[in-house]
């Protein structure tokens, strides 16, 4: 599966898209959903009402209505059917990993092996997978190393490694072993891996309502109830004035009044929202996990990784008195040459800043480098006569036999005291300066921070560095708090803690022993290059095995919270311009005076409710792609998000209506459809 | 809409504003069994009496389901009690006048009504009631009731302050707490300065006396031979009403119960003498639903919360009275025609002694709060004057609305303004720190639903029945509007009636009479459980990312939220009633 973002109208999809909305017609599944079962309903009465009791519409009108009906129930299911169908084409992308497997099954003591195919699989099997073998199901190396190539699932094309014991011990189904072999635990069931859990989800066959989604849906059916009295109620009403109205009517004005917009899109809203998680390759277990993301408010970030490259870089030189900072990076740039570390190649790189030009090691054949050795803790390089050493500033003070001079003690002294690691450079027996490697903070992560904190949500780092090195680069990340030489007990702790305070706690972790914090934390994410163990208790894992993801998350999880709560807002704003329509519409035969009320000056009383129900219709199809990309997510304090969104979906939906009913009115006036 | 009418405007509107914070913090020390008042010396041994004569230990506090049975059993044996005195007031002392049993079915509908804090009255009390039914039977509910309303307002912003809690304070303490320290003090020195301004407290038998100048009047009815009789009778002497009236006011405009003493209610000359005791009913209205509004912030330590939700019924207050003024000011053109002093506006069915203004602002205040009091009558204002009350009472009496009902009848809509909007900032609602779930939207959305089926359910029957149409005495959209009104009225626990409506009749007694128990009981059942749950929840901290419930931007919403709900439920009822009828008296040359 790669990170591909589908097109919102691809083709294949919309025309599967149509297939499935006459299919879900079916009153049965309908009836999940008390909004659209009702306009159901509504649609069916009214089209009786044609054939068996034609009333004193005419039946042209009639029948539109009872169609623009039918069109708001295959609207809806148009949108749900759209967002099913862009999660399938993902999950069809991630059932292709899953052709037909033969595993080598490890028969028990050892010897033997055995070929069944991998769905017969069970937990606890063992299977042997060689070079060129597709790894038959999710589960951890008990014996062996070797590359795998996981592209299948993260996308990212270079292989890794997996071995038995320590962290990078588990393997997923669908990846292809490259070289060696290794013996595999299975640690799922057929049908209960990653991927069974991810396609279920997105396919929406299996979608189970998340808590907020529930509680919106009673709200639904309670004012869907609550119109189903105002209309019952009207017809008795009419009955006392002498003013008749017809169950076309009626119905028209049930289905223009409840929430058919948000009842008609809600699904799509849940399922597009898992879907755009899954497009950041990240696969959650639930949709409640992806719920709870919008609400965390405390994130636990590793410091290695998330914050951090996690490797040192050389940032500064600093030449000790009397050397010219050109020589000192020259001097470095000569000890690093044949450093292949991240952090010999990074002083390569900031030595060109100081006009050198890069040299490669073929230049130089007289030279020889003298490789980092444990009992030296010192490498360089010794050419033409100089015998150039970096290294720590004790090792190289035994390299120079003698005290360094006081200008490079101070630069240690200065390096070290700012959380960084100074490395000092020697020439034969000249102490030529001090290079500071610091941990480098990831671009943009400073921004970020600082946007999380408008929104309230809090950052802390976790790190391993004692208190000093952690503050610096706390503070350099911008993060609000750290936790300093922490232990994944400390973690659990800290986690427990927060959620105690009543915080929403998420985080990142892969080894096993993160385990239980990743359990404990609402949202936790498990790399996918980590532990078995990690990821079954986390409740998302991370395909790319990007802990910065993490932010994406909580930013996917809040879109998805908030377009839900746009498309309420907007859906029960719109029925005040449905009343100024249809109402006059329905009284001013008996009560001509009442004219005046008919304040969008619609056409007819017949074209004013027929407009009314075209809108209906139609504002559902017009907000799909709203419904599945979602409201654009905007860092914001809560008060300047609650009256940016209230203007647009609020005060819009009070007035769009207004708008629309009345270009339709003069469409179907024009058209002299009714 | 004169100045007068403006400065005395800004004059109520600046005294409740000021009285707000005092009365707040007083109710927050009586609503605190461990609070202090500075009454404790005097009122401490009558409430440890209290205590000790039930058996209740005071501070051991009661979970939602037990707080709910003490509530329904304490108004069950309370409106049986009522309803005992009315049937058997004539064995009963204090009856100078000698009158009869109250018939069944008004007893039942009477003792409900007093009961669940609607005073809808189907009587006129000077010609049906002994002096010990209206001071006993009556009374008392005047003040259980108002308790009762206090009492569950206290365990809602209990609910919302507490921190995973199990309990939401105990009923017993709550109502003995608020009787003795909020209503009868308050009562006491209330009656006293209503008395100074003319109003009567006396066992009196009524007095009969000489009038002035003697007049003719027509006899009703019809001679033998079916002409309307001719002759004329002269009246030489009035019977006028004596009776404990202070008392009774006093509370039944503290406690926004609205059962008159008469039945010219408020209108009539004992019973609101002057200027200043009109002033001081229609403040006194107000009180302490608007210091429960200061008394929210306390609770849950978010003063400007509190200030929101003032503000929020305010605006509607204002809005709403800015209308009725307008209409009652602006009168019938039909009137205007036919020389009618445009100037004076429509004063049908008002006392000249009030005027349009105190009319218009009498009507609104005590609509908006479920009082029912009135010194008017709302039948004779314009269409859209009319349509005021109609629609404070149908928007949940939550515009200050009754003591504790407006409260927690507001909060609802806090909690439903919440939940809906509060998905906007992208995170699943909160309200202070307490998750809106599944379970408190349920509760919510009852207590939003009972009005609309009671209301609209009840005017649908009534309004297609013969039984309820015999009850009229209009016909057409207004007619409509009475029968309307009669059900709001009831459902909406205010008490207050259209007129011209005869509604004390077998059917009417009994559906008005299950309408006002539905719009008490099925409407405070799902508030404590909402408490209940909300009180079981763990507050989460508030910070940048949480929902504003508090300021300008949230007090649009809460304003928005109530209109739009109201608006949407009852749009298409008033459409037929008082809308038509505007147009009617607007656009067409019918005349009435």
């Amino acid at each position: 599966m790669t990170a591909k973002a589908l097109s919102i109208f691809d083709r294949q999809i919309l025309s599967q898209a149509v297939v499935e909305s006459f299919k879900k017609l079916n009153p049965i599944t309908m009836l999940k959903n008390p909004v659209m079962f009702v306009t159901e309903v509504g649609a069916t009465i009214t089209t009786a009402s044609i054939i068996f009791k034609p009333e004193t519409e005419s039946l042209i009108f009639g029948f539109q209505i009872a169609a623009w009906l039918w069109f708001t129930v295959l609207f809806a299911n148009f949108a749900e059917a759209m967002a099913e169908g862009r999660g399938k084409a993902q999950a069809d992308a991630l059932r292709k990993t899953r052709t037909q497997t033969i595993a080598h099954l490890l028969l028990k003591h050892g010897l033997a092996q055995q070929d069944v195919p991998a769905d017969k699989l069970r937990k606890g099997d063992e299977v042997v997978v060689s070079a060129g073998d597709i790894i038959p199901a999710d589960g951890e190396v008990i014996q062996g190393v070797a590359s795998v190539d996981e592209s299948a699932i993260t996308g990212e094309s270079a292989p890794v490694i997996r071995e038995s014991g320590g962290d990078r011990n588990s393997v997923t189904g669908g990846t292809r072993v490259l070289s060696d072999f290794l013996i595999v635990r299975v640690t799922a069931d057929p049908g209960n891996s990653f991927l069974d859990h991810m396609i279920s989800l997105v396919e929406g066959a299996q979608r189970q309502k998340t808590p907020n989604e529930i509680a919106l849906t009673i709200l639904l059916a309670a004012l869907t109830i609550i119109f189903l009295v105002v209309i019952l109620s009207l017809k008795f009403f009419g009955a006392y004035s002498g003013v008749f109205f017809s169950i076309t009517v009626l119905t028209a004005l049930l289905v223009c009044l409840i929430p058919t917009t948000i009842g008609g899109l809600l699904s799509a809203v849940g399922i597009a929202g898992i879907d755009r998680l899954v497009q950041t390759n990240v696969l959650a277990m639930s949709g409640r996990a992806a719920e709870a993301a919008g609400d965390v408010d405390v994130l636990l970030l590793d410091k290695t990784g998330t914050i951090t490259m996690g490797n040192r870089q050389a940032t500064e030189f600093i030449p000790a008195h009397g050397v010219k900072i050109e020589d000192l990076a020259d001097a470095s740039q000569l000890a690093s040459l044949s450093d292949e570390t991240p952090e010999g190649r990074s002083i390569v790189i900031l030595a060109k800043q100081y006009g050198l030009r890069a040299r490669t090691l073929s230049e130089m054949p007289a030279a020889t480098f003298i490789p980092f050795k444990a009992e030296t803790r010192m490498s360089g390089v010794d050419i033409d006569g100089k015998r150039i050493r970096k290294g720590s500033s004790d090792a190289v003070m035994k390299f120079v036999v003698g005290r360094l001079p006081p200008s490079v003690e101070d630069a240690v002294a200065r390096v070290t005291s700012s959380g960084g690691t100074p490395l000092v450079v020697a020439e034969n027996e000249k102490a030529m300066g001090v290079i500071h490697l610091k941990d480098v903070v990831k671009g943009g992560l400073k921004d970020r921070f600082e946007r999380f904190r408008t929104m309230g949500i809090k950052t802390i780092m976790i790190t391993g560095d004692n208190r000093l090195t952690a503050a610096t680069i706390a503070r350099e990340a911008g993060v609000d708090d750290f936790l300093a030489e922490a232990r994944p007990e400390d973690k659990l702790a800290l986690i427990r803690k927060e959620q105690a305070a009543g915080h929403l706690v998420a985080m990142t972790g892969d080894g096993t022993n993160d385990a239980p914090a990743l359990a404990q934390a609402d949202v936790g994410v498990a790399m996918n290059t980590g532990t078995q163990a990690a990821k079954e208790a986390g409740n998302m894992v991370d395909l790319d095995s990007n802990p910065t993801k993490l932010i994406e998350i909580v930013e996917i999880g809040k879109q998805m919270l908030m377009t839900r709560g746009a498309l309420t807002t907007f859906s029960i704003a719109n029925d005040a311009a449905k009343y100024f329509a249809i109402i006059p519409a329905m009284l001013v035969a008996t009560f001509p005076v009442i004219g005046p009320l008919n304040i969008m000056q619609l056409h007819s009383p017949q074209s004013a409710i027929l407009s009314a129900v075209i809108f209906n219709a139609l504002i559902i199809v017009a907000l799909i792609p709203l419904a599945l990309r979602g409201v654009r997510f905007r860092p914001l304090t809560a008060a300047r998000l609650l009256r940016r969104n209230l203007l647009i979906y609020g005060l819009g939906g009070l007035v769009a209506p207004f708008v629309g009913i009345k270009l339709i009115d003069l469409f179907v006036s024009a058209l002299q459809l009714a | 809409m004169d100045h007068f009418g403006w400065i005395q405007l800004t004059l109520f509107v600046g005294i409740l504003l000021v009285l707000t914070k005092p009365m707040g913090v007083y109710l927050t020390k009586v609503l605190d069994v461990e609070g202090k008042t500075f009454l404790d010396l005097a009122i401490g041994p009558v409430e440890r009496f209290f205590y000790s004569l039930l058996g209740i230990d005071p501070k051991k506090e009661q979970d939602w389901k037990q707080y709910s049975f003490s509530l329904i059993s304490f108004s069950l044996v309370g409106t049986l009690f009522t309803y005992a005195i009315l049937r058997l007031q004539h064995l009963l002392p204090l009856n100078p006048q000698g009158f009869g049993p109250v018939s069944g079915q008004l007893s039942f509908n009477t003792a409900i009504s007093f009961a669940t804090n609607t005073n809808w009255q189907n009587y006129a009390g000077e010609s049906t009631m002994s002096y010990l039914s209206q001071m006993v039977g009556l009374t008392f509910h005047n003040f259980a009731s108002a308790a009762t309303g206090i009492a569950v307002a206290a365990a809602l912003a209990r609910g919302v302050a507490r921190n995973s809690a199990k309990t939401i304070g105990n009923f017993w303490t709550d109502v003995i707490r608020t009787i003795l320290y909020v209503l009868l003090p308050i009562c006491l020195v209330y009656a006293l300065l209503l008395v100074s301004q003319g109003m009567i407290q006396n066992f009196n038998p009524y007095a009969k006396v000489e009038v002035v100048a003697p007049y003719a009047s027509p006899v009703p009815g019809k001679d033998a031979e079916g002409r309307q009789s001719p002759p004329q009778r002269k009246v030489e002497t009035q019977t006028i009403v004596q009776g404990p009236m202070a008392s009774q006011v006093a509370i039944k405009m503290l406690g926004t119960n609205g059962g008159g003493f008469t039945n010219a209610n408020a209108a009539h000359p004992y019973e609101n003498p002057t200027p200043l005791s009109n002033f001081l009913q229609m403040l006194s209205i107000f009180l302490i639903p608007s210091g429960l509004t200061y008394y929210l912030g306390r609770v849950v330590k978010d003063q400007r919360h509190g200030w929101a939700v003032w503000s929020a019924m305010a605006a509607i207050f204002l809005v709403g009275f800015l209308i009725c003024w307008w209409a009652e000011s602006t009168g019938n053109p039909h009137m205007h025609a036919l020389g009618i002093d445009a100037a004076s506006g429509n004063m049908e069915g008002k006392e000249t002694r009030f005027g349009i203004f105190n009319s218009a602002l009498f009507a609104t205040v005590t609509t908006d709060a479920s009082c029912g009091a009135v010194n008017s009558m709302h039948d004779s204002f314009t269409p859209l004057g009319g349509l005021v009350p109609l629609l404070n009472i149908q928007l949940g009496e939550v515009i200050f609305g009754g003591v504790g009902a407006g409260l927690y009848g507001m909060i609802v809509f806090v909690v439903l303004a919440v939940f809906l909007a509060g998905l906007m900032i992208g995170k699943t609602p909160e309200y202070l720190g307490k998750k809106i779930e599944a379970y408190d939207v349920k509760a919510s959305v009852m207590f939003i639903m009972v009005p609309v089926l009671g209301i609209l359910g009840s005017t649908a029957w009534a309004a297609t029945s013969a039984w309820g149409l015999a009850g009229l005495n209009n016909s057409g959209p207004h007619g409509f509007s009475e029968i309307l009104y009669a059900y709001s009225s009831t459902t909406g626990n205010n008490g207050s009636a259209f007129a011209g409506l005869n509604a004390n009749t077998c059917w009417y007694n009994i559906t008005l009479g299950i309408a006002m128990l539905l719009g008490r009981f099925f409407m405070i059942i799902p508030i404590l459980a909402l408490a209940g749950n909300l009180a079981g929840k763990k507050s989460r901290p508030l910070g940048e990312g949480s929902f504003p419930v508090s300021g300008p931007m949230f007090t649009v919403l809460l304003t928005g939220t109530v209109l739009i709900v109201g608006a949407l439920t009852f749009f298409p009822a008033l459409s037929l009633g008082p809308i038509v009828e505007h147009y009617l008296m607007t656009h067409s040359n019918i005349l009435f």
